[in-house]
């Protein structure tokens, strides 16, 4: 695996009372494509916008950030505003959940796509445009000349969520970091964006960072996943590794939650019931209120660690779906039962 | 040109009501109207005379006809009290009332918005708070209270300033400022308040909005983020309200210039109604509509030139 | 193909990605939400922030002159007392004596009573003629709206002030007059508030579920849509509670409101005009008086607007008739 351009080491948001994020861990190579999937509520946004600086004002942050530029390693956290700002758009981009409203109704696409590469990159007028008429071709914009001079509301969704794509990559970025970024369109749409994203990581070799509650979108991204709930990492693996050997109960309901195209159902499952308050965290397992398998009596009590199962695959529980109690290297609490049979 | 079109069609329509409410003015008066403008002065003669020409015995809609058409010439007809023109008493006192309005308008323009931005940006603040309470204040003050006060300090007090009257600009600029400095913060006090808030209030919505975090996840500086991506959104709607506040603006001119004695259009208003001179006031009335109708619509067409959202071109997006 | 979601022993279940709890910490933005506001729970609102309560006790003080003045002054409110004439404030007169010797705190109290009728009864006429085309226009739509917004927007064409100065000058001054001036003026406000309300409430379900009901359309507007619009409305009476004591003490004010020989602090004012330079306590304490009112009034209406969460209610643009 290559150096990380983006490791966050026990990474903790804490808002008042309220412990939104707690002690995750997590990391992306360059080229490579990170996804984080959890509900709303998990903590998945907040973790990654409050480590750039985007959080709320009075969240408290502890734990490491640290980005890697030119071998470097540099942590955001530690590090004063005005150089955060500075890092900002220049070595991380961003692309957020609603493109109609992300981008500024009052300004031209070229104003927007050039503002970047001027503060950051120093470029004048025309050599920024000239970099805004790359970024378009790049991110597949048709007839680029005259969208220079067009306004959001002109464009459709597919293409604004493209604009900002392109916005976040005007200063070649080492990560790029998208929050939901194809919740708000069509299938069809989505599925145009996530080619693009892909081909463009081909080309230029930038670490993303996915976030989404999709596990489908998820899994056609990433390289790696990382399961989020109630502000904590429950379960991290190679994406491969983690469709074919779900070891979480909660990752399980995940999968059992999708319908399957062509699939009759007699009802659709969800996982009932909802993340607990931040302010109040059990003392047990964060899923414990939830889970339906409760496989261990220590679920309820303790807190589990996130221990290694398998080369590269994490899990924070007392026993896996597939057998063996993490925890310890005998075989505890056996339940590989499928989801559905328990009510 | 779709959308313009359509406002101006609109202003239209509106100028053609305020015509008819103006031209109602003297039609809903309980008794003889010019006997009553006339009050004490009564002639029969100059009686006789008024009556004819203002067409007071013909029937409604053949005077409604006639007055507009007069007034669209320059000519609104003929004061009861005193006989004279109404259209010259009111040119000569248009300069008084332009210079107070204007110094009003800037007044409250120029305490509004940076007070209504640096509010907003600095939410919670001390300065916050002093700015909210202030506007508050300002909202409430009664403003012929507030030029009472004024020139309970200044003049009486102070004696630094003129109680009353009036020089025009032209004239001396030194003894102008100094005549129109109480009366204009006086004016523009109460609608300087009320817009402080409308700018604060859309500045604070500006900036929770996702463009501005975009501009704050791009690393751009706070100067700019602010100048480019929250200022220039949030004064947009605030357009708008700033053309109802030089209505009020005009409205409270009136009152204002009852309280400094100033010569202008408000105390040519006051001395009318209180006379009941008709004719003047339909002349007075019917300019300030007017002025603040064009004042509307240039204010909206300014609002749809600023906001590209707004299809000027008049074809789909 | 039935789709139900499966219910575990009484809790809601979101699909994965929503929100039934009240208790939520939302990704997006770190908000905790409650549930809905009942009526108990908006008093209890209103009465925690102390400006609200501080507002309310004025108002309640104003209201107490208005219907007990004349009992509670320590002179009376024509007591000519000429030999006492302009004097400052002392401890036999607290606010001092006017021209003809007249206790001014005897007439800043008995003044109350006009304002707080001629306020209470000039925005009920607004509300109740205001509401009722806001709700035709913003119900019925087509060309009644039109005919209706159209109307509005050519008073909306003259300054308030303006407006009412016609209507007193057609009238003749008094009280009477001032009243109905103001409440024509401040229809609009309500018409344009109840519009937009209605406009967004009308095709809301449970009217339709009125309408399938067989209710026809005055019911659907009165008993249904109304009720649930009422936030924007009680914010806005306040509000315009608030100027039209301006207004009233405006108009009074340039002589053409209250007649003597009853008291109104905007007349006090005017009667103040020739003396006021030389005895400041004439033009203070009535202006005062109105101050403190509109000032408690307003701010009552904030918090109210805070409270019932209601946006976009105006204060009325020109801040009244002033």
């Amino acid at each position: 695996m290559s150096p990380a351009a983006l490791e966050v080491r026990n990474l903790s948001v804490t808002i008042g009372q309220a412990r939104i994020v707690r002690d995750v861990s997590w990391s992306v190579a360059k080229g490579e494509t990170l996804g984080i999937v959890g509900e709303s509520g998990s903590g998945k946004s907040i973790s990654v916008l409050s480590a750039a600086g985007l959080g709320p004002a009075s969240a408290r942050i502890d734990g490491t950030v640290a980005l890697t530029i030119d071998g470097r390693e540099q942590d955001l956290l530690s590090m004063p505003g005005s150089q955060l700002r500075r890092i900002r758009g220049r070595r991380l981009g961003f692309v957020f959940q609603d493109p109609g409203t992300s981008l500024n109704p009052m300004l031209t696409i070229g104003r927007q796509l050039t503002e970047g590469p001027e503060v950051h990159l120093g470029m004048s007028r025309t050599q920024s445009r000239k970099r805004a008429l790359e970024l378009l071709e790049l991110v597949g914009i048709p007839d680029p000349e005259r969208r220079l001079k067009s306004y959001p509301h002109e464009l459709s969704g597919g293409m604004r969520q493209r604009i900002m794509i392109a916005v976040a990559l005007a200063c070649d970025p080492e990560v790029l970091i998208a929050d939901e970024a194809t919740t708000a369109l069509d299938v069809t749409t989505q599925a145009q964006i996530l080619d693009a994203i892909r081909d463009l990581q081909n080309r230029l070799g930038t670490a993303t960072v996915w976030i989404s509650h999709d596990l489908a979108v998820v899994g056609g991204i990433a390289d790696e996943v990382v399961v989020m709930y109630g502000g904590e990492v429950l379960e991290r693996a190679e994406t491969v590794e983690l469709f074919r050997s779900t070891q979480h109960p909660y990752t399980r309901g995940l999968f059992e939650s999708r319908p399957h195209l062509g699939e009759r159902v007699d009802q659709l499952t969800s996982i009932p019931g909802a993340p607990p308050d931040p302010r109040a965290t059990p003392p047990g397992c964060v899923f414990w209120e939830r889970c339906q398998v409760r496989g261990d009596k220590r679920c309820r009590t303790d807190h589990p660690e996130l221990v290694e199962t398998s080369p590269g695959h994490w899990v924070r529980s007392f026993y896996t779906m597939s057998g063996a109690d993490p925890h310890q290297d005998t075989a505890s609490t056996v339940r590989p039962l499928p989801w559905k049979e328990h009510r | 040109m779709r959308y313009v079109l359509n406002r101006v069609l609109q202003s239209v329509v509106v100028l053609f009501g305020v015509t008819v409410v103006v031209f109602l003015i003297v039609q809903l008066v309980p008794g003889d109207p010019i006997r009553i403008g006339m009050g004490t002065r009564f002639d029969p003669e100059v009686y006789e005379a008024l009556r004819r020409a203002s067409g007071l015995d013909r029937p409604p809609l053949e005077q409604y006809l006639s007055y507009v058409g007069r007034a669209l010439t320059g000519d609104l007809g003929v004061s009861f009290r005193s006989g004279q023109p109404v259209s010259h008493l009111i040119v000569a006192r248009l300069p008084a009332t332009v210079s107070l309005a204007v110094v009003g308008i800037v007044i409250a323009l120029l305490v509004s918005f940076p007070l209504g931005i640096l509010s907003a940006v600095r939410n919670g603040s001390v300065l916050d708070s002093v700015v909210r309470a202030a506007s508050q204040l300002g909202v409430s003050l009664p403003n012929f209270w507030l030029g009472m006060l004024l020139i309970l300090l200044f003049s009486s007090t102070l004696g630094w300033l003129p109680p009353s009257g009036y020089t025009p600009l032209t004239e001396d600029p030194v003894e102008w400022l100094r005549r129109v400095i109480m009366p204009g913060i006086t004016v523009g006090v109460v609608a300087g308040s009320i817009l402080t808030r409308y700018v604060r209030s859309s500045v604070l919505e500006t900036l929770s909005m996702d463009h501005v975090r975009t501009a704050r996840s791009k690393g751009l500086p706070g100067r700019i983020i602010l100048l480019r991506h929250v200022v220039r959104n949030a004064l947009v709607p605030v357009i708008t309200v700033t053309g109802t506040q030089i209505a009020a603006i005009l409205g409270g001119v009136i009152v204002v210039e009852v309280v400094f004695a100033w010569p202008g259009l408000g105390l040519l208003v006051y001395d009318a109604v209180r006379a009941r001179d008709f004719p003047l006031l339909q002349g007075a009335v019917l300019l300030i509509a007017v002025v603040f109708l064009i004042v509307n619509l240039l204010v909206d067409l300014l609002y749809a030139k600023v906001d590209p959202r707004i299809e000027l071109g008049g074809g789909d997006g | 193909m039935s789709e139900r979601a499966r219910n575990v022993g009484g809790v809601t279940e979101p699909d994965l990605d929503g929100r039934r709890s009240d208790h939520e910490v939302d990704d997006h933005d770190i908000v905790i939400k409650e549930g809905p506001r009942g009526w108990r729970r908006t008093v209890l609102e209103v009465v925690r922030r102390p400006v609200a309560v501080a507002s309310l006790l004025i108002l309640v003080v104003v209201v107490v002159m208005a219907i007990f003045g004349q009992w509670l002054t320590p002179y009376g409110i024509n007591e000519v007392n000429i030999s006492r004439r302009l004097e400052g404030p002392s401890a036999q007169h607290w606010f001092g004596t006017d021209e003809l010797g007249r206790d001014i705190l005897t007439r800043v109290i008995a003044s109350a009573s006009v304002s707080v009728r001629v306020s209470v009864i000039a925005v009920a006429i607004a509300l109740v003629v205001g509401v009722s085309l806001g709700l035709f226009a913003g119900f019925f739509g087509g060309w009644l709206d039109s005919v209706i917004m159209r109307s509005q927007d050519v008073m909306f064409a003259f300054p308030e002030i303006l407006l009412a100065l016609a209507i007193v000058a057609i009238l003749g001054p008094g009280v009477t007059t001032a009243t109905i001036a103001i409440g024509i003026v401040y229809i609009q406000v309500f018409a344009r508030v109840t519009r937009a309300s209605a406009l967004s409430v009308r095709t809301e379900t449970y009217v339709r579920a009125s309408k399938s009901l067989g209710a026809g359309p005055l019911r659907q507007m009165f008993s249904h849509v109304l009720p649930n619009i009422s936030a924007p409305i009680i914010v806005q009476t306040s509000l315009s509670l608030a100027f039209a004591v301006l207004s009233e003490a405006g108009l009074s004010f340039l002589g053409l409101g209250v007649q003597p020989p009853e008291p109104s602090w905007g007349r006090m004012l005017f009667d103040s005009r020739a003396f006021f330079q030389d005895a400041w306590w004439l033009s203070v304490f009535p202006g005062l008086a109105v101050f403190v009112t509109v000032l408690a009034c307003n701010l009552l209406g904030d918090v109210l607007r805070d409270v019932l969460d209601v946006r976009g209610a105006a204060t009325t643009r020109g801040g009244g008739v002033r």
